[in-house]
């Protein structure tokens, strides 16, 4: 499955549907199967996603259906999948973030506060741009959302998965409120446990070349992975800061050159209305910096870590199978309870072999799924890097021009 | 690249053995000012090579000031002498003391800071220390060119003593001369005119116009330059971070284990620490051409509204005189009926002093409106001339940031696309 991106029109900043929109996602699968987010409402506190699915698979009661899920109905399909013994063996598609729409909120906050400050024209020009970033922050949301879906209905196995289909076509409320704060303590300690496990499980070398391989890959690259999106963030916002600056000296050119009386008036003109537009376009590049690499980097920060969990489960496998066979072996010096130890034995060496096997193909998987989201990415963020230069280089030489020949 | 580096003017300051990279170093402004200024009157000036004396809280720097010219007024064609900042500001406290009350706007020196000079001297030698040292430099530079530029000024014997004689007495109470110093005399005026009980009566509408433009320009100006400040400081940020940034892509290419990715995020790596660069250039040139030029216009524009004050104390003066004789006048017409000769011969007198002394005012108040509408047309043409400049060649800047740019990514796109 690939990564999937936002739709990006020429003019980002004008954008105002919240209508279908494109999504970027390879589907191997045919048409028995497809899912999307064709709407989203966002409320006060929460986002309410109307998920359409068209499928020819006879468990469906029609072809062509939607229902309208939160957030927490995305979250409890997740976890149902995680706690599935049926799945162990399986990466589990990463669960999609909350919606976190308190920055931009604060941020329009502050602007309503400040609003006596300003010129009415800068008091609408940062309103606008918080409202696109609001748009933006929102998009992004359901994109997340959606290839969570997508990632499933192409998986073999998962797409299958009786939750999942509710959760597709159960047209009521599927009442998973929200885990209340007992539920909460008790997840914290479950993670716990299993990363104090983790490290356990980690330090026993593995007999699987294979498998030893991808154990110190992905330990490595999951780190690697979550300092590079930290650090594109910062990137990221320290661009769009300059952005917002340039946009504040464009308006002050903009006064200057009303106010000038002298020849100047027209070259801050001219200047101001340069820096509007460049601004844009600045304003554009952070922007997709954001949707190649930093959301790029993300997902696989989440996807990384959905591998090593399945790893993990695999070490436990591995565990309690050799602690099976240990169990054995004493029965039988024992000559007691043999039969009993057998079965165990046996339940648990079937369990290890059937999740090695699914793992392997899943970590390949990962591999050419990983492989050609990055390319995918790459390529399209130096096709939009170069788009955007060229842009703001023939706007700045135009202007030049301009302001040269008027001596 | 259009920033020029000169080694030569850094080892005295730092010990040979110090390690410096390139990359922080604070690039040299160019001297943007003197090409207007040169093809007008052949007169140049760099100030370049610096050295420290003394030790210590006592140490000082000193400046080689060169300047070169082809006017006759100078002795010979090329001097270099040194200074030290205190001489510049008791140059231009001479020089105010001088001419503002002749209404001519006279530029002023750079501020002093006690925080900056402080950290250099304490041997600091961090890329915020090397900053301090060639900003002042530059504006100490540019404090010159602007002194020479005015054609009263550089007639000037204080002036020309300063650029030529090799020896200059030291400027004492340099606090008084300072920024804050001169701040202190201008708002002095600015008092004188706010307590005159009469309000002056504006018959030149020029002037009150004038003064409300420099008033709606101060204002302008200054939120440009708190923008532009935060630019630089942005720009600056985004540097340290896509170099932090480039770092960690290298890493992760590293870890990658198919083998064209693990390539592609290398290159990409190279890229970002390349582009890192181009915005540390930028994040310079935003400040050394914009926020130094508009720092320098906002303290002009302070110089200006000193000399509209000045006229104004000129006139309260004049007004005041004018009282006084019609004082001296009643008490004479009082003296005309009281029979004490000797005292009306004096009254008489102090009427003709006093006469004396509004026909005075009146001059002073003529020539100085005068020279201040001279001033002003000479200002505001200077003014157009130096944004022009500057902002032409800082869009070239842009330009070339762009250009880089392109040529970075086009490298790396075929990079990207061969991953298989």
């Amino acid at each position: 499955m690939m990564q999937e991106g936002l739709d990006d029109g020429p003019d980002f900043l004008s954008e105002e549907d919240r209508g279908p929109r494109a999504v970027n996602v390879d589907l191997q699968t045919d048409a028995t199967l497809q899912v999307d987010i064709s709407d989203a409402l966002s409320e006060r506190d929460k986002v309410k996603f109307t998920v359409h699915t068209k499928s020819t698979l006879p468990n469906f009661k029609q072809n062509e259906f939607s229902v309208v899920r939160q957030h927490e109905e995305f979250i409890w399909l997740h976890d149902s999948f995680v706690e599935s013994e049926e799945y162990a063996g399986y990466i589990i598609p990463p669960a999609p973030p909350r919606p976190d729409f308190d920055a931009s909120r604060e941020k329009l906050q502050k602007l309503g506060e400040g609003e006596g400050s300003m010129t009415k024209e800068e008091f609408t020009k940062m309103k606008q741009e918080l409202e696109a970033e609001y748009l933006a922050i929102f998009k992004k949301t359901v994109a997340m959302h959606e290839v969570f879906l997508c990632r499933v209905a192409a998986h073999p196995v998962l797409r299958k998965d009786l939750n999942f289909h509710v959760f597709l076509e159960y047209n009521q409320d599927l009442s998973v409120r929200g885990k209340n704060k007992k539920e909460k303590l008790e997840d914290f300690f479950k993670n716990v446990v299993k990363s104090a496990d983790g490290v356990l499980v980690a330090g026993v070398k593995d007999v699987d070349d294979f498998f030893e391989h991808e154990k110190t890959f992905l330990l490595e690259y999951h780190n690697r992975v979550k300092d590079s999106s930290a650090k594109s963030d910062r990137m990221i916002r320290s661009h769009k800061s300059a952005a917002d600056d340039i946009n504040r000296i464009a308006s002050t050119l903009y006064t200057l050159g009303t106010q000038d009386s002298t020849d100047l008036c027209k070259f801050f003109l001219k200047v101001s209305e340069l820096f509007e537009k460049t601004r844009k376009i600045e304003a554009r590049v952070a922007a997709d910096e954001d949707l190649k690499l930093a959301d790029l980097l993300k997902y696989y920060l989440r996807e990384s870590q959905a591998a090593k969990d399945l790893l993990y489960r695999r070490g436990r496998a591995l565990v309690d199978y050799e602690n099976a066979n240990k169990a054995l072996d004493k029965a039988r010096a024992k000559n007691k309870d043999v039969l009993q130890a057998e079965t165990t034995q046996q339940v648990c060496c079937q369990k290890f072999e059937k999740i090695s096997e699914s793992a392997k193909q899943e970590l390949i998987d990962f591999k050419t799924r990983r492989v050609a989201a990055f390319r995918k990415n790459l390529v399209e963020l130096a096709e939009l890097e170069l788009k955007h230069a060229k842009g703001n280089l023939q706007l700045l030489q135009s202007c030049l021009g301009v302001l040269k020949g008027d001596t | 690249m259009w920033f020029s580096w000169s080694p030569v003017a850094w080892c005295c300051l730092v010990s040979a053995e110090k390690d410096i990279s390139p990359s922080s170093n604070g690039p040299k402004a160019e001297p943007v000012l003197f090409l207007c200024i040169c093809a007008h009157m052949s007169i140049l000036i760099v100030i370049n090579f610096f050295v420290f004396l003394g030790d210590g809280m006592n140490a000082y720097m000193v400046y080689k000031v060169l300047t070169k010219t082809s006017l006759s007024i100078f002795s010979r064609d090329e001097v270099c002498v040194k200074r030290r900042f205190s001489d510049f500001l008791g140059l231009h406290s001479k020089l105010a003391s001088k001419y503002m009350h002749m209404g001519y706007i006279v530029p002023p020196a750079p501020e002093k800071s006690i925080v900056g000079m402080t950290k250099v001297k304490v041997g600091k030698e961090d890329l915020s220390s090397v900053e301090f040292v060639e900003k002042r430099r530059s504006a100490l530079e540019r404090y010159l060119l602007r002194t020479v530029k005015h054609p009263a000024l550089l007639k000037d014997p204080d002036v020309l003593q300063f650029l030529e004689s090799s020896e200059l007495p030291r400027a004492v109470s340099t606090q008084a001369l300072s920024g804050a110093g001169i701040l202190r005399m201008v708002n002095k005026a600015a008092d004188a005119v706010n307590k005159m009980t009469i309000k002056m009566n504006e018959s030149d509408a020029w002037f009150e116009e004038k003064q409300q433009q420099f008033d709606n320009l101060d204002v302008q100006l200054r939120k440009l330059h708190a923008s532009v400040e935060s630019l630089v400081c942005h720009r600056r940020e985004l540097s340290v971070n896509t170099a932090s940034f480039a770092k960690s892509a290298a890493m992760l290419g590293n870890s990658e284990d198919h083998t064209a990715l693990s390539r592609a995020l290398s290159q990409l790596a190279e890229v970002e620490e390349k582009i890192d660069q181009l915005h540390q250039d930028q994040a310079c040139a935003d400040f050394y051409l914009i926020s130094e030029l508009l720092g320098d216009y906002v303290r002009l524009i302070t110089a200006v509204k000193g000399v509209f004050d000045q006229r104004m104390k000129t006139w309260a003066k004049c007004q005041d005189a004018q009282v006084m004789l019609q004082r001296k006048r009643e008490a004479e017409a009082k003296l005309q009926h009281a029979n004490k000769p000797d005292k009306l011969q004096q009254a008489k007198d102090e009427i003709r002093e006093w006469e004396g002394k509004v026909q005075q005012g009146e001059r002073d108040f003529e020539q100085i409106s005068k020279n201040i509408r001279r001033e002003v047309g000479r200002f505001e043409k200077d003014r157009v001339k130096d944004f022009r400049v500057v902002i032409i060649k800082y869009l070239e800047s842009l330009v070339h940031t762009q250009q880089q740019l392109i040529k970075y990514w086009e490298a790396f796109l075929p990079e990207a696309k061969a991953i298989a």
